[in-house]
């Protein structure tokens, strides 16, 4: 009806604000959408399910009763856990300091130029593309203590004639995992710090150099400042990473022997997919969790610094 | 069984990961029970086992089909990497599209039978009269029978003949006897014995016929006998006749040991024939594991796949299914999957035919009477005992407690 004057203008839905405010919207609905599926949904999941005896029967049943902290003061008072903490602080602040500081020599090694500078920088993602699967059974083969590659060699040069258990010493255990865990992150680090200094511009570099800036005043005052942005995300997602890296322990030592190399995050599978503990595993899992997030708070924060400033 | 080799782990742990969001998933969908397998007809029955590996996959492909026919269905079989079918079986119990028949490895029957999922089997007519024993407890939860295993196997002690004769050696039968032989039969680079003592259940399998022997029990395994048994194999490293590397070995590895002759004796199964036959240059044979003392039963475990019904909700296919698993059980098939897979059967009265047609498999078939299976005490409650077995052992192996104190430990953690 015309006549009561309601309708005068475009409708409502015709206007150009909601127009707006609808593709808006379509623009973010995938994201939302995906994020919620994907992340949301699972670590709700695993948040509640850490307060449930979630067990194979809850599968079936759908029947998980109410433990309130049971799981978690299960997992934490366990004797594991203390020993499964220190081995996670040393396995993810041994891999990340070696693997960062290796990646920065490489990365300010492959800035010059030199001849197949291009095929040598290709060949050290090597580590990244061959499958873990695989590379763990090659690191097992050389780490064997009888007749593994590199007891041999230590052996023929004399360094250490007594074969050392690489794999099958408590003292030796998880640095062994360290170390193949190193070797798997370097391309990683050389490759996202490489791209950083990639960034710096050269005359930075020639204005140092007529400064009279050795090599090392200009790695401090010139690199280091301008490759900052670029560090802190490589170590704070190196943290992340590495804090939960279950596949290369697995395949090396399965946690053994006796706990050398187990970690929070072996330790929390053993719990969910061997003993069926769902729930006590989800709690460790969260611990875990937790202490991700915590990094990645420091990251934000000094991100949100360094926009300030 | 346990048979995996270390990259099977791996990428369960991987496949495990990535299908734990999608069994949960499933959950919000599976409480109106029923599901897609009650209707429709019933001439199809959907198997589900993991004997994907040849020649396995053949020989169990063939006997699934020819019982199908028997029983008047057709087979839709599928086999899954032995890794992945527990979370495949749970992801099915969530979302109700659980199998019509379904393989279990035994120790995870009773662990999917107290969730209910499976039926029992006496309702559907099926007994397991004239079993060996310790096969009847693994597929039994709270006094019903829920499994029926046509095949079962356990491990035993390899020697290489040519070995034991240049050190003028016998096979060993008591604890002593394998001490002194190993230490004997060491040299160079052969250990005399190999066996798999990693931190996971396949250590504690290979673990249990020591322990069992000699009257240790999983219910408390801080007790003098279990600590003996420990002791043994604490004493058999510190004489170098075991590399230390066992702490690290799957049985496939202790199985390329054994093959390049870097050891003399070797506890292992069955299983690894195929693959030790093809190199003809290593003459071995089987014996019984040694016992604590002369004249004492040996005590080992019991390895092999158990065959359900799961509740699918359709009575008729779950009839055909059980005559599908009576038929895989029947004297004839149960002598011929043994034959072509490298296990043993599973009815008492077969066991000394058997036994006498396959020669090879007399070591192995000898102990199978007394033969315990893990879940047999405990029930679903075993991943704990064995997580608490293999922590101890391995606290002793590596020198880092006493076994009676290392034991003890795990027992109370």
């Amino acid at each position: 009806m015309a006549g009561d004057g309601t309708v005068a203008g475009p409708r409502f839905w015709q206007s150009h604000h909601f127009q707006n405010r609808a593709a808006q919207v379509l623009f973010l609905a995938p994201a939302v959408i995906y994020m919620v599926a994907f992340f949301g949904y699972p670590i709700v999941k695993n948040f509640v399910m850490a307060f449930q005896e979630y067990s194979t029967s809850t599968f079936y049943t759908g029947e998980a009763p109410w433990v309130g902290f049971a799981n978690y003061s299960a997992v934490v008072s366990s004797p594991v856990f203390g020993k499964a903490m220190l081995n996670t602080v040393l396995f993810t602040a041994g891999s990340i300091a070696a693997q960062f500081v290796i990646g920065l020599a490489l990365a300010m090694f492959f800035r010059r130029r030199f001849p197949l500078n291009g095929v040598l920088r290709s060949l050290m993602l090597l580590p990244w593309l061959i499958p873990l699967i695989v590379s763990g059974a090659v690191w097992r083969w050389i780490l064997d203590k009888d007749n593994g590659a590199l007891n041999r060699f230590l052996a023929a040069i004399g360094v250490a004639t007594d074969h050392p258990g690489w794999l099958t010493s408590t003292s030796l255990a998880l640095v062994a995992v360290i170390l193949v865990n190193i070797w798997i992150g370097i391309p990683f680090n050389l490759t996202i710090l490489y791209g950083g200094l990639q960034d710096i511009p050269e005359d930075l570099y020639e204005a140092a150099a007529l400064d009279g800036a050795s090599s090392w005043h200009r790695f401090r005052y010139v690199t280091w400042p301008l490759l900052r942005p670029v560090v802190s995300v490589v170590l704070v997602l190196g943290v992340v990473y590495t804090i939960k890296v279950l596949d290369v322990i697995l395949a090396l030592t399965g946690g053994g022997p006796a706990n050398a190399s187990q970690t929070i995050a072996t330790q929390s599978y053993h719990l969910s997919f061997q003993q069926f503990d769902f729930g006590q595993g989800a709690a460790l899992g969260n611990i875990l969790i937790a202490i991700s997030l915590v990094f990645a708070i420091f990251y934000l924060r000094a991100n949100r610094r360094a926009v300030d400033e | 069984m346990i048979r995996s080799p270390r990259s099977r782990r791996a990428q369960a742990a991987l496949a495990s990961m990535l299908t734990l969001p999608l069994a949960l998933t499933a959950c919000g969908g599976g409480s109106n029970g029923g599901g897609s397998n009650s209707g429709g007809d019933s001439s199809t029955l959907r198997v589900l086992d993991y004997y994907n590996n040849e020649p396995s996959k053949t020989v169990w492909q063939k006997a699934i089909d020819a019982c199908g026919k028997q029983a008047g269905v057709t087979i839709q079989r599928e086999a899954v990497p032995g890794a992945t079918l527990i979370q495949k079986v749970l992801q099915q119990a969530s979302s109700r599209t659980l199998p019509d028949v379904l393989m279990l490895d035994n120790p995870d029957l009773q662990q999917i039978a107290q969730s209910g999922a499976l039926t029992p089997l006496n309702d559907l007519g099926l007994k397991a009269d004239g079993y060996v024993e310790g096969v009847v407890n693994a597929s039994t939860y709270k006094g019903k029978l829920y499994g029926l295993q046509p095949i079962t196997n356990t491990i035993g002690l390899f020697y290489n003949k040519d070995l034991l004769a240049k050190a003028g050696v016998t096979p060993p039968t008591t604890w002593a006897e394998l001490k002194t032989a190993a230490k004997k039969l060491t040299s160079g680079g052969t250990y005399g014995l190999a066996f798999s003592a990693p931190a996971n259940y396949e250590g504690t399998w290979q673990f249990l016929p020591f322990m069992w022997s000699n009257g240790g029990d999983e219910k408390n395994i801080a007790t003098p006998q279990t600590a003996q048994a420990v002791q043994l194999w604490v004493d058999l490293m510190n004489d170098g006749s075991v590399s230390k590397s066992a702490l690290n070995w799957t049985q496939a590895d202790v199985n390329d040991q054994f093959r390049a002759g870097k050891a003399a004796m070797a506890i292992n199964g069955p299983w690894q024939f195929p693959a030790l036959d093809e190199d003809k240059s290593v003459k071995y044979e089987v014996a019984q594991i040694p016992a604590p003392v002369a004249g004492k039963p040996v005590v080992a475990p019991l390895g092999g796949e158990t065959w359900a019904v799961p509740q699918t909700g359709n009575k008729d296919k779950q009839a055909k299914a059980a005559k599908v698993i009576a038929c895989l059980n029947s004297d004839d098939n149960q002598l011929s999957l043994a034959k072509d897979t490298q296990t043993i059967p599973t009815k008492t009265a077969l066991l000394a035919k058997f036994s006498s047609s396959n020669p090879n498999m007399a070591g192995f078939v000898d102990q199978i009477p007394t033969a315990r299976a893990r879940t047999g005490e405990l029930g679903a409650d075993w991943p704990k005992a064995a997580t608490k077995i293999y922590t101890a052992f391995q606290s002793a192996l590596t020198g880092q407690a006493t076994p009676a104190k290392a034991l003890e430990t795990a027992q109370n953690g």
